[in-house]
C-alpha cells in the first residue's frame, strides 16, 4: 500500500467532516453578512463571499500539502521556524504601514497578510518541542522559565504591534500547561483576578451601607476573598490547627458591626471592618501555621495579602494602564455605560441582530440587521450575528454544539497520542480554538468585552482561515503518523 | 511514553468547555427567546441619523464676527427603497424629479452612477445624491419630497464670511479625505472638516460634537419615530467659538495695499506675539471656496500661474536683504566684534569686496550705517566678528565664531519655522550650518570672505515674512519675543523667547532704525506724530526686478505694532514696501488712514500685471 493511501486511510475523517461543515457554513454566513442586492451570485469575486471561496479553496490545498509533509519534520524544524517567525514579527513591526494604529499587516503586492496569525501554530510547535523532550517536567524554575520565554517573546512583539487581541490569544496556552501539570492554583488565581477586577470596577462607584467612602465593590471583593481564603484554610490546614476560633471570631466581629450599623449611632465603614477581619485572619493563620508546623498555610496568607493589594490597585490599572477605548468596552460590557450611539453601538446592534432572530431565525439572506452595514466588522469579527439572526436560536445552538464536538474530538485525539510532542501540540490546538470561539462568541452575545479576534473557520479573511487550517492539519498529520507507527 | 499522570485533567477541561457552552446557550436563549425585541423584530431596524453640530464662529480681536454659518441641505438617496418602491408599483417620476431640481435626465443618471461608485456605498443607507441645495430649492423640494420615494433631506451648515478678507489665514473647510476618516473615528464619508488655515488648526475645537438620533424603521424603511422615545438620542454640541488676534480693518487695509502686486504683509503686536494682520496677495474672496462651486473655484485658483493658493506670508522664502543689517548689528555688538562707537571707512561705490549703494560721509558709525544702509560697514563688522581670535587650527575658531553668529541669529526666530504656533503650514527659513558650508567649499575652503553676502542679507540666509515681522517685534521688545499666533485665548500661554543678545545693545540699533525713517532711505514716508523705526531692503533675485522689503515698528518707545512687508519684483525697498508699511502702521495706530492720497496711490499701483482679483 502506497504512503499516500495510507495517509487517507488513517486521516481522522470525523475531524475533517466537522472542519468542512464549519468552513462551508461560515462561507454562507459571510455571503449573508455582506451580500448586496446588486450582487448576482455567491461566487462573485468582487464581493467578500467570492473572495472567501478563493481562500477556502487555497486553504484546502494547504491542508493537503501539510498532510504530505513527513510528520517528523514538524518537530525537527520547529525551533528554526520559531526563530524565523520572531524575525518576521520584528520586521513586520518596523516595515508594516500604520493601519488604525496597529502595525501588523505586511503588504505584498495585492495580498496583505498578518504574520501574527501564523505565529500561533509555530509557537505551539516550538513549545511542544521543548516540553516534549524526554524527561521534561513542569516542576523546575528553569523549565518554567524556558516555557514562559517561548510564549512571552512573540506575545510581546505582537503587543508592540498594537494587536492586543492577537496577543491575548497566547493566554490560551495556559490550557495546555494545565493539562501538562501546571498547578491548578495558577489558573485559579487568574480566575480570581478577573472576578475581583470585574467586581471592583462594576460596583466601585456605589457606596455601601450609606457610607460614601465605603465602596460596594471593595466590600463584595473582600467578602469573596474571605470566603476563598477560608476554603483554602480548610483545604491546607493540618487537623491540629483549630478552626472554630476563627469562625467564631469572624462571625462575632461581623455581627457586631452589623448590629452597630442597625442601631444607627455611628456610621460603620464596612470596608474597614472587613479589612480588620482579614488582617485578624492573617495573624491567626500565621500564628497557628508556625506553631503547628503547617507551612502550606502561608498560601492563605499570600492569597489574602495579594488579593487585598490587587483590589486596591484594580482601579488604578483600569484608569491608567488600559486605553480609553478599552475602558469604554469594559464599561459597556459591565452595563455601566449605555451608549448605543458610540462605542456600544456594535455590541448593541449585535445583540439586536441576534435577538431578532428568535427561535428559527429569518432564513438565509433575510436578515435585515446584519446587512444594514452599520457594524463595520459584520463579515469578520461579528459574523456570529448573522448566524443568530438568520438561523435563530436553533442555528446558533447547532453551531456552538458543533464547536464543542470539534473540541472534544480534538481532546480525544490528543489523549491518544503516545508521543508527548504530539499530545502537547494537540492541547495547544484545543486551547487556541477554545479561546477564539469563547472570546469571539462571548463578545458578540455581550458576555465579553470587544476584542477583535476572528471566529475560527467562520470569519472572513485569508490569513486567519489559512492559519487555523494549518494549525489543525499539522495535528491531524501527527495523528496519522501515530497510527502508522501502531500498525 | 505511555499516558502520564495528568491524563485525568482532560475531564476538568471538558467540563470547563461544557460550562462555557451552557452559559453561552443560556445567554442566547435569553437574547433570542426571552428578551423582548418585539418592536425590533420582523425586520424592524434602527436608523442612525447624524445631527450635525454647528461649527464654532470666528471673531476678530475686537469681537467683530468674521466667520459664521448658514444652513444648507443635502439630498440623500437610499437605493434599496427606490427599488422597493418600483416593485410596489410606485416608481420614481424621474421627469418630475429632474424638473424640481432643474437637472437633466442625463445628469440624474450620472449622479446615480456616481453614488454607487463611492467608497462605503450601501444600497440600504442614505447616500448623498446632491449636496448643498439652497434654501429656495429646499423649500420647493420639501413640498414634493413625499412623491419621491427613497429620497431624504439632511441638514448641514456652510461657512459665510462678514468681510471678503483673510482667505489665507482663515482657511476653508472641505470634504474629509479617506485618510482623515481612518485616523479619526469622528468623521464619516462626506463630512466636512477644516483643510487649511485656522479652520484646520482649530478643527477639533471648531467642529463640536455631532449628535445622533436613533430612529425606528418599519419593513418598508419608513421612519416610525425615535427608538425608545429618544432615550438614546444624543444632541449635537456646538463647536467652540474662536477669537482671533487679527484686526479685520487692518487686514482689509493690508490686502488693499497689496492689490495688483505679488507679496505679503505681516503685522505683530510685539508685547504679546499676537498677529494683527497676515496678508498675502494674490488672494481670493473666501466665499469662493464654499458650497457647490468650491471644487471648480479651487481648481481655478490652483491653475493660476501667480499661485494665489500660496500663502506668501508664511510660505514665501526670501533673502532678507538690508533688513538683515539690524540683526547683523545686534549680533556683532553681542559677540564683541564692534561697539556702538566703532567706526568703519566707506569708499562708496568703490568699496571692496562689497560696494556701497549710497553716498554718505566716511568713516561711519553704527547708527549712521543703519541709516545709510552702508554695505562696507556691515561687511567689516561681520568680518571682524567671525575672525575674532583668528581662524585657528583647521579654521576651528572661525567655525566656532560662525556657529555662535548663527545661533544668535536663530534666537530671533529665523531658521526653522515656529513649531509651537497655531499658524499652520508654515515653511522653514534657513541659515546654513557649518557642515553645509563644509560640504560646499571643503572643510577649510571657506572664510569670512567666501560667505560675505550674509553680511548684507543677500547670501544663503533665507526667511519668511512671518519670521521677518517676528524679528522686528523682537527688536522692538529689546530681545524678547512671543511665538506669533492667531488665537487670542492663547496669548498668555505662548512661549516667551529670549534672544541671545543683551537688552543693552538694542538702543543703538533702534536709534539707527529711527534715523532710517527720519533722515535715511525712509524719510519720505515717516508718520506725522509718531516716531517710527524701520529698515528697507532691496533684494536682487533671478526673477526680474528686485524684491522690495521693509521691516519696522512704532512708536519708537513702547512699540505697539511691528510689521514686515515684502513686495515681489517691485523695485527699491524705499519705493514700495516702505510706504505700504507706513500706511499699515498708520491704520493701526491712528485707527484710520489720514494720508488718503498716498493710500490711493499705493493701493492702485500695479507691480505685477498678471495678478488677478478673485
Amino acid at each position: 500500500m502506497s504512503k499516500n493511501t495510507n495517509i487517507l486511510r488513517y486521516l481522522d475523517w470525523p475531524m475533517v467532516l466537522m472542519y468542512l461543515m464549519l468552513v462551508l457554513f461560515g462561507w454562507l454566513n459571510v455571503y449573508g453578512a455582506s451580500h448586496d442586492i446588486d450582487q448576482t451570485s455567491i461566487f462573485d469575486f468582487a464581493y467578500f463571499s467570492g473572495k472567501q471561496l478563493l481562500w477556502i479553496a487555497t486553504a484546502v490545498g494547504l491542508a493537503g500539502i501539510v498532510l504530505l509533509i513527513d510528520a517528523r519534520a514538524f518537530q525537527s524544524f520547529s525551533m528554526l521556524l520559531y526563530a524565523g517567525m520572531l524575525l518576521l514579527l520584528l520586521i513586520t513591526m518596523v516595515v508594516a504601514p500604520d493601519v488604525h494604529g496597529s502595525r501588523s499587516w505586511l503588504k505584498m503586492g495585492p495580498i496583505s497578510i498578518q504574520p501574527a496569525e501564523f505565529s500561533k501554530f509555530i509557537t505551539a510547535l516550538a513549545v511542544a518541542n521543548v516540553m516534549g523532550q524526554y524527561g521534561f517536567k513542569l516542576n523546575s524554575p528553569t523549565n518554567y522559565f524556558k516555557v514562559c520565554l517561548l510564549l512571552l517573546l512573540p506575545m510581546l512583539i505582537i503587543i508592540l504591534q498594537k494587536e492586543t487581541g492577537s496577543a491575548l490569544v497566547y493566554v490560551s496556552f495556559m490550557l495546555m500547561l494545565f493539562r501538562e501539570g501546571l498547578p491548578g492554583l495558577i489558573p485559579f488565581a487568574a480566575l480570581c483576578c478577573v472576578v475581583l477586577f470585574v467586581v471592583v470596577i462594576r460596583f466601585g462607584a456605589s457606596p455601601f451601607a450609606g457610607v460614601a467612602s465605603a465602596s460596594m465593590g471593595l466590600v463584595i471583593a473582600f467578602v469573596l476573598i474571605l470566603l476563598v481564603a477560608f476554603a483554602l484554610f480548610l483545604k491546607y490546614r493540618s487537623p491540629k490547627v483549630p478552626v472554630k476560633w476563627l469562625i467564631y471570631g469572624v462571625l462575632s466581629v461581623i455581627a457586631g458591626a452589623v448590629g452597630l450599623h442597625l442601631t444607627g449611632w455611628v456610621p460603620v465603614n464596612f470596608v474597614y471592618v472587613l479589612l480588620g477581619v482579614l488582617a485578624a485572619m492573617v495573624v491567626y493563620t500565621i500564628v497557628f501555621g508556625v506553631r503547628m508546623r503547617c507551612p502550606k498555610l502561608w498560601l492563605v496568607v499570600a492569597f489574602v495579602v495579594l488579593g487585598v493589594a490587587y483590589c486596591y490597585s484594580a482601579d488604578y490599572l483600569f484608569a491608567h494602564v488600559l486605553q480609553p477605548h478599552q475602558q469604554a468596552r469594559i464599561e459597556i460590557l459591565l452595563g455601566m455605560k449605555d451608549d448605543p450611539g458610540g462605542a456600544g453601538y456594535n455590541v448593541q446592534q449585535a445583540k439586536i441582530a441576534i435577538g431578532s432572530g428568535g427561535l428559527f431565525g429569518k432564513g438565509f439572506l433575510n436578515g435585515t440587521q446584519t446587512t444594514l452595514k452599520f457594524v463595520p466588522e459584520q463579515h469578520t469579527d461579528f459574523i456570529f450575528c448573522t448566524v443568530g439572526e438568520e438561523y435563530g436560536f436553533v442555528g446558533a445552538l447547532l453551531v456552538l454544539v458543533l464547536y464543542t464536538l470539534f473540541l472534544f474530538r480534538l481532546i480525544t485525539l490528543a489523549e491518544r497520542q503516545r508521543e508527548a510532542f504530539a499530545r502537547i501540540y494537540g492541547y495547544c490546538v484545543v486551547g487556541i480554538f477554545l479561546f477564539h470561539v469563547m472570546v469571539n462568541v462571548g463578545m458578540v452575545i455581550g458576555l465579553m468585552p470587544v476584542i477583535g479576534i476572528p471566529l475560527p473557520f467562520f470569519s472572513y479573511g485569508g490569513s486567519s482561515l489559512w492559519s487555523f487550517t494549518i494549525l489543525l492539519f499539522i495535528f491531524l498529520r501527527l495523528d496519522i503518523a501515530q497510527k502508522q507507527r501502531a500498525h | 511514553m505511555i499516558n502520564d499522570s495528568n491524563s485525568h485533567r482532560q475531564f476538568t477541561i471538558r467540563i470547563f468547555i461544557l460550562i462555557v457552552l451552557v452559559i453561552f446557550v443560556l445567554q442566547l436563549f435569553n437574547l433570542q427567546i426571552i428578551h423582548d425585541y418585539g418592536e425590533l423584530a420582523d425586520g424592524n431596524a434602527l436608523l442612525r441619523r447624524t445631527l450635525y453640530a454647528p461649527r464654532g464662529l470666528i471673531y476678530d480681536r475686537n469681537g467683530e464676527l468674521l466667520v459664521y454659518n448658514h444652513p444648507t441641505y443635502d439630498l440623500m438617496v437610499t437605493k434599496r427603497e427606490l427599488r422597493q418602491a418600483k416593485k410596489a408599483g410606485n416608481p420614481l417620476d424621474t421627469a418630475e424629479f429632474c424638473r424640481t431640481l432643474s437637472i437633466t435626465p442625463e445628469e440624474f443618471e450620472q449622479r446615480m452612477r456616481d453614488v454607487e461608485r463611492r467608497i462605503g456605498y450601501s444600497s440600504r443607507t442614505p447616500q448623498r445624491f446632491m449636496t448643498q441645495i439652497t434654501p429656495e430649492e429646499y423649500a420647493v423640494l420639501q413640498e414634493k419630497l413625499h412623491r419621491f420615494p427613497g429620497f431624504t433631506i439632511q441638514t448641514r451648515t456652510l461657512r459665510s464670511y462678514s468681510y471678503p478678507v483673510g482667505a489665507h489665514a482663515l482657511g476653508s473647510i472641505g470634504e474629509v479625505s479617506k485618510r482623515m476618516i481612518e485616523r479619526d473615528s469622528c468623521y464619516r464619508q462626506g463630512d466636512y472638516a477644516g483643510v487649511s488655515g485656522i479652520e484646520k488648526a482649530y478643527e477639533k475645537d471648531l467642529r463640536g460634537q455631532n449628535g445622533v438620533e436613533i430612529m425606528l424603521r418599519d419593513v418598508s424603511g419608513r421612519v416610525q419615530g425615535h427608538y425608545k422615545g429618544g432615550a438614546y438620542d444624543v444632541p449635537a454640541v456646538a463647536g467652540k467659538n474662536l477669537t482671533l488676534t487679527l484686526d479685520h480693518r487692518l487686514q482689509a487695509v493690508a490686502e488693499q495695499l497689496l492689490q495688483g502686486k505679488r507679496g505679503s504683509i505681516v503685522a505683530i503686536e510685539p508685547a504679546t506675539g499676537e498677529v494683527l494682520a497676515l496678508a498675502s496677495n494674490p488672494t481670493w474672496n473666501p466665499e469662493l471656496l464654499v458650497g457647490r462651486q468650491r471644487s471648480e473655484n479651487y481648481a481655478m485658483l490652483l491653475n493660476d500661474p501667480t499661485k494665489p493658493l500660496l500663502n506668501r506670508a508664511i510660505q514665501g522664502v526670501y533673502s532678507p536683504g538690508s533688513t538683515f543689517k539690524t540683526l547683523q548689528a545686534l549680533v556683532c555688538l553681542q559677540e564683541g566684534g564692534i561697539t556702538e562707537q566703532t567706526l568703519f571707512a566707506c569708499n562708496g561705490p568703490g568699496s571692496q569686496p562689497i560696494r556701497c549703494t549710497h553716498h554718505h560721509g566716511s568713516p561711519v558709525s553704527l547708527a549712521g550705517a543703519i541709516e545709510q544702509s552702508c554695505n562696507p560697514y556691515f561687511w567689516q563688522a561681520y568680518k571682524v566678528t567671525l575672525e575674532r581670535g583668528g581662524y585657528g587650527d583647521g579654521n576651528a575658531n572661525f567655525k566656532a565664531n560662525y556657529d555662535r553668529w548663527r545661533n544668535d541669529a536663530i534666537s530671533f526666530g529665523l531658521g526653522p519655522k515656529f513649531d509651537d504656533s497655531d499658524i499652520i503650514d508654515q515653511v522653514h527659513g534657513g541659515i546654513p550650518r557649518v557642515v553645509t558650508y563644509d560640504r560646499i567649499y571643503g572643510p577649510t575652503g571657506w572664510r569670512a570672505l567666501t560667505i560675505r553676502s550674509n553680511a548684507i542679507g543677500q547670501g544663503e540666509v533665507q526667511v519668511t515674512p512671518l519670521q521677518l515681522a517676528n524679528m522686528a517685534a523682537a527688536i522692538a521688545n529689546d530681545g524678547v519675543w512671543i511665538t506669533p499666533h492667531l488665537n487670542r485665548a492663547d496669548s498668555l500661554l505662548k512661549r516667551r523667547h529670549k534672544t541671545n543678545v543683551d537688552a543693552a545693545h538694542f538702543a543703538a540699533v533702534k536709534e539707527g532704525m529711527w534715523r532710517v525713517c527720519e533722515y535715511g532711505t525712509g524719510r519720505w514716508y515717516k508718520l506725522d506724530s509718531i516716531a517710527m523705526c524701520g529698515k528697507t531692503g532691496t533684494v536682487d533675485n533671478s526673477h526680474g526686478k528686485p524684491h522690495s522689503l521693509f521691516i519696522g515698528f512704532a512708536p519708537k518707545d513702547n512699540p505697539k505694532i511691528a510689521v514686515a512687508v515684502v513686495i515681489e519684483n517691485a523695485g527699491f525697498g524705499a519705493t514700495w514696501a516702505n510706504p505700504i508699511a507706513s500706511l499699515v502702521l498708520e491704520q493701526y495706530l491712528c485707527g484710520e488712514i489720514r494720508r488718503k492720497d498716498l493710500f490711493d496711490r499705493m493701493s492702485n499701483a500695479v507691480t505685477a500685471p498678471d495678478v488677478k482679483k478673485y
